[in-house]
């Protein structure tokens, strides 16, 4: 089970690095960040050696960029015809779903390695908790682990990419938004506490906050790891029932 | 070690396959012929679990493709209709990988790729990148993946589509060395590939088995089979017409070529061929050539193919 749901992360990967593709997004990625941390975040006039200013944008640096990784994972198979010759293979739908989710998953984490001059910078600057960066990095990515799990599925029901990117990026944007100050206080006043309460527990945004801040509660990774497990879950039925279209 | 039972696929109102059951021993190359939409694709489709079949089921070595697939799969390999691959990848590391996926590592997987690198003819496009390659190639490396774990079952759609004709003889010739051995299903529409690698054939239209036989049984069936071909002066055509009246199995003498070939169809294609010889030596016709046909398989793919004349509304 779990070697040939390497091997099968092996192929995909390797088949990110086979185009300028993956330089181009890891480039854009750090640029990206970079602006956003430095000058957006007011990195500077906040005098402060952590990397909130970095952390902050991750959902929404992810909303943009993680569906433009996701788009292709299932389309891309289905569009060329390999599905056929991929799922004929002696493996199981569980494999392939992972494996491929897998490969997605590295590759993000990559890009997001490869923030490490941040870190490198507050270090420099002041004297950082190392602890809470550490967390973060992690968070985030157990972040971006959700996001492409959503989008994994969402590839998995549609055969264009754009449409997969399209509906990706709007329903992780919903995800996102639903837990800023700005929508839960249009709920306020009218809607039940508990209502409330549950729009914010469902939101990417209010669970990652909380680990940016340096509170690892085993509750926000449980919320990101569930995601995952339930949107891999939806990926298996939906490429099992569409995959002979 | 294939077995076919009782497959039906509907896609809401239209039956792409209808009840199609049939066994490949071991040694049989079975062609699988038809027309486009048929039912050849889906049926391969549904053999290879591809495609979930409305009802039925296939067993690969007694391994049911419904209730066992990971054992069946294991079982066969598998070319889909348009050869697809990974246009990204090389050759060698797509044969790796599918290697590994086999269940090959290290030393075994580099000797199983070498042997069908060595079979296949690969060895040039090797290190290239699988959407760099002409067609031709690209079937190749479809086929070169499915035999690659050397399975008892080989399920080969359209093998030679696309290949020009001495690629064709190759992968011909590869299919008829491997088929003592194996249980070989391929899908064409080239009638002259099933008289040269198939040991059997079955006429699919419609989604339903219309046709089982070997290629000779279903040449047989021709309008042709035992026809005579005269080469003759077209002088002669009226005495020769004449002196064939007295044989009364002729069912029509066709004049081809501008009058220098005639053709003779006999009435269900009862042999006529010593009595016309004897004809010709006795009432010195002066033939140029003397051929007997065994008969067109496209006609009788045709004949048992074609949809029937509608009746005009009147």
């Amino acid at each position: 089970m779990i070697h040939n749901t390497l091997v099968i992360c092996r192929r995909e990967l390797g088949g990110y690095f086979a185009t300028p593709l993956a330089y181009v997004f890891i480039v854009i990625f750090l640029v990206f960040a970079g602006v956003l941390t430095f000058f957006v975040g007011n990195f500077f006039e906040r005098g402060q050696a952590d990397l909130q200013s970095f952390f902050t944008f991750h959902p929404w640096l992810y909303l943009v960029l993680v569906p433009a990784v996701s788009m292709r994972l299932w389309s891309e198979e289905r569009k060329s015809g390999t599905i056929e010759l991929f799922m004929t293979l002696p493996i199981r739908l569980s494999e392939a779903v992972l494996g491929k989710f897998l490969a997605a998953w590295i590759f993000v984490g990559i890009a997001l390695a490869l923030t490490f001059p941040f870190w490198l910078t507050v270090l420099f600057l002041g004297d950082p908790d190392n602890g809470v960066i550490l967390a973060s990095y992690v968070g985030s990515w157990l972040m971006a682990g959700a996001i492409l799990a959503i989008g994994a599925a969402i590839s998995a029901a549609t055969k264009n990419q754009i449409i997969a990117f399209v509906l990706t990026a709007s329903l992780v944007f919903v995800l996102i938004a639903a837990g800023t100050p700005t929508v839960l206080g249009l709920f306020t006043g009218w809607a039940p506490e508990g209502l409330i309460r549950a729009i914010a527990a469902a939101s990417l945004f209010g669970h990652f906050t909380a680990i940016t801040r340096g509170v690892l509660d085993l509750r926000d990774a449980y919320y990101f790891v569930s995601i995952m497990v339930a949107f891999l879950a939806a990926n298996a039925v939906l490429i099992d029932l569409t995959k002979a279209d | 070690m294939l077995e076919i039972r009782n497959l039906y696929k509907n896609f809401g109102p239209l039956v792409a396959v209808d009840d199609v059951s049939f066994t490949v021993a071991r040694g049989e190359v079975l062609g699988f012929l038809g027309p486009n939409g048929a039912g050849k694709s889906t049926t391969m489709k549904m053999i290879t679990g591809f495609l979930a079949p409305t009802s039925g089921t296939a067993l690969v070595c007694d391994a049911d493709i419904r209730e066992q697939p990971l054992a069946a799969k294991r079982q066969f390999g598998y070319l889909p209709e348009g050869a697809p691959a990974y246009p990204d990848m090389a050759v060698a590391d797509f044969l790796r990988f599918i290697a590994h996926i086999r269940g090959f590592r290290g030393k075994e997987a580099a000797a199983r790729i070498d042997h069908i690198v060595e079979l296949v003819h690969l060895n040039e496009v090797y290190e290239q990148r699988i959407d760099t390659l002409s067609k031709g190639f690209r079937r190749r490396v479809g086929v070169a993946q499915a035999l690659i774990h050397d399975p008892p079952v080989v399920i080969l759609d359209e093998p030679t589509d696309g290949l020009d004709p001495n690629q064709k003889y190759e992968m011909r010739g590869i299919l008829a060395e491997m088929a003592p051995e194996k249980a070989i299903i391929i899908s064409t529409h080239l009638l002259e590939e099933v008289e040269a690698v198939c040991s059997r054939a079955i006429i699919i239209a419609g989604g339903r088995i219309l046709a089982d036989g070997t290629p000779t049984e279903l040449t047989a069936r021709s309008r042709f089979h035992n026809a005579v071909r005269l080469d003759i002066d077209p002088a002669n055509e009226a005495r020769i017409r004449a002196d064939l009246a007295v044989l009364p199995d002729i069912a029509a003498i066709d004049t081809i070529e501008e009058g220098r070939v005639l053709l003779i169809v006999p009435r269900d294609g009862r042999p006529l061929a010593s009595d016309i010889a004897e004809l010709a030596e006795g009432r010195d016709w002066r033939i140029g050539g003397f051929t007997v046909e065994r008969g067109r398989l496209d006609d009788v793919f045709r004949a048992i193919t074609a949809p029937k004349p509608q009746l005009a509304d009147s």
